[in-house]
């Protein structure tokens, strides 16, 4: 089944220097397994190909069902030297949220996950 | 059950909403009000004011906050703790003492002063003495933008905060410290941890960084479930409920609006996160990999278990330079084909800017309302009503600048057709302040603590 991320999760973003994070959050904590499953450093790394310069760092906080997302080279320079409209990075977290996962029937239903994505 | 400490988030940044301190002290029992009011940049512009006039330097909306919380203050024994204090932290005590002493108060204001986080006087022999205050993202040495620097300033810890409050002061005024010691300050002075007692000063530290932006924690900018937050018109603003072994509440004022939940505070606790593992303060380095998060009732979140380590003996340095100018230029463009004719309107603007031999350091077309902030992700706007083009350009010349931004208008006729949204005038030319961090031995800095008298 599709399953589009904003669905299952939400997510919140910010900046140091020319870094945009982005920490993304299980709605329910037997989602997180999905989050760590699917939204490998690659997978994310290539959703923002061509928004970013450099390169993807992941970090794991199953104690928060979160997912910490470093994108580097994310924001034109970053701070005031930035000529972006979201030179601080504010909403690469929705960003992500547009991504779609693949999840075998039997267990997105096991999870009760929202179904009807693209 | 044990004592608990309140402390109240009353300003999570500069700007931020001014009925928010006297909400705090009004809607509830609260013992310390935490005000942060700087940003990475917000020093270099404080600095330059400082340097129209010695008296300035400070974020001046915090007398308009102490005027609206004096009462409190003066006689319920609410303790005021702000980095409002800029790069003049005497003078914004100058300040509140005036405003006191018109507000009849001043004999029951006792204002703690902590200076020693300005090194910009000291820049040239620090550099002398071997410190090359490189930049911590690029490497790149300080003496490479050494003549264009406005401002810079150690991050500082709780210690002289908890100083200023054994002195018995009931408004301490920093300039940077850092937005957690805010926060964590009261704690440690409060339940007397020891300064190595990494557990808890995390724990104080986690607490400072889930209420330092305000109510981003309580329901403000919160995306899960947000249509159903509630009344936000009257949002509460988060208050920490701590106890002595280091577990806190999270909680806001009955009858406010605005929500705490678990899922609230993960939000917060996420935002400008780097490596969960290492959240590096001056005290401390919390692991944020060990917070524990759970609802506790409505509007109540508890928060316990987090671990830390002992802090490196490095202070992050906060140095403001000036980098040149910039200006951005919009126009809205619309139906039928409006993202076609906006991306028409940008070749042709590229083009003239090009045969007038203007050379930027940088240029950037945005298209709003289609691609400007998720890029490709968002599709290509092909169907989009309306469509704003935004160009920014960026040059150590300031001509050049300037002779962009009178660019824009002809467009208007002499352009692409469908064209509005220019009411606003030739864009403005700002000069660019830009940050660089950098790191320095603790032991260079020495902070000083001060009770303010006239």
């Amino acid at each position: 089944m599709r399953v589009r991320l904003v669905d299952i999760a939400h997510a919140r973003s910010g900046d140091k220097g020319d870094t945009a994070n982005v920490g993304v959050i299980a709605m329910r904590s037997e989602w997180y397994p999905l989050l760590e499953q699917h939204l490998t450093r690659e997978r994310v790394a290539a959703h923002f190909q061509g928004m970013i310069t450099g390169a993807v760092e992941r970090f794991e906080l199953p104690n928060l069902d979160a997912l910490n997302f470093l994108l580097h080279g994310a924001l034109g320079g970053g701070g005031t030297l930035s000529l972006k409209t979201d030179a601080q990075g504010k909403v690469f977290s929705t960003a992500l949220l547009r991504m779609v996962l693949d999840v075998p029937d039997e267990e997105a239903r096991r999870l009760k996950l929202p179904g009807g994505g693209t | 059950m044990s004592r608990v400490i309140r402390v109240a988030a009353g300003q999570g940044f500069w700007g931020d909403w001014l009925e928010a301190p006297r909400r705090q002290v009004e809607g509830g029992p609260i013992d310390y009000l935490m005000l942060d009011y700087l940003a990475e940049v917000t020093m270099s512009i404080l600095q330059k004011q400082k340097e129209r006039d010695p008296a300035m330097g400070y974020a001046r909306d915090f007398v308009g906050a102490m005027e609206s919380v004096f009462p409190a203050v003066a006689d319920r024994g609410v303790r005021v703790i702000a980095n409002a204090g800029g790069v003049n932290p005497p003078a914004a005590a100058a300040a509140v003492h005036g405003a006191a002493r018109k507000h009849g108060v001043a004999d029951r204001i006792r204002i703690g002063v902590v200076t020693g986080d300005d090194v910009l006087p000291r820049l040239d022999q620090l550099l002398a003495r071997g410190h090359s205050l490189a930049n911590m993202d690029t490497g790149e040495p300080l003496s490479a933008i050494r003549d264009r620097v406005l401002s810079a300033n150690a991050y500082i810890g709780a210690g002289p905060i908890v100083e200023a409050l054994r002195e018995k002061a009931n408004v301490v005024i920093t300039g940077r410290s850092t937005d957690t010691a805010l926060t964590m300050a009261p704690l440690l002075h409060e339940f007397e941890w020891k300064r190595d007692d990494w557990n808890r000063l995390a724990a104080g530290i986690v607490a400072g960084h889930i209420i330092e932006c305000g109510a981003q924690c309580s329901g403000g900018n919160c995306l899960f479930n947000w249509r159903n937050i509630p009344d936000l018109a009257d949002v509460g603003y988060p208050i920490v409920e701590a106890e002595a072994d280091g577990t806190f509440h999270i909680t806001k004022h009955p009858r406010t609006g605005g929500r705490i939940s678990r899922h609230t505070v993960i939000e917060q606790l996420v935002y400008e996160m780097g490596n969960p593992r290492e959240y590096i303060t001056p005290d401390v380095i919390a692991d944020f990999t060990s917070i524990q998060v759970e609802d506790a009732g409505p509007d109540r979140v508890r928060v316990f278990g987090i671990t830390g380590k002992a802090p490196t003996d490095k202070l992050k340095v906060s140095i403001a330079y000036r980098a040149g100018f910039k200006a951005v230029g919009t126009l809205v463009y619309v139906w039928p084909d409006a993202i076609e004719k906006a991306q028409v309107a940008d070749r042709v603007l590229r083009q003239r800017l090009d045969r007038l031999g203007l050379r930027f350091d940088e240029i950037h077309t945005e298209f709003l309302g289609a691609t400007a902030t998720h890029g490709a992700l968002a599709g290509d706007g092909r169907d989009a009503p309306e469509v704003q083009l935004r160009v920014g350009v960026r040059s150590s010349d300031r001509a050049m600048v300037e002779r962009f931004t009178r660019e824009i208008a002809p467009l208007v006729l002499n352009g692409p057709p469908s064209v509005t949204g220019f009411a606003g005038g030739r864009p403005k030319t700002e000069e660019v302040v830009a940050y660089w961090p950098a790191l320095i031995d603790k032991r260079e800095i020495t902070t000083q603590v001060e009770m303010f008298s006239p």
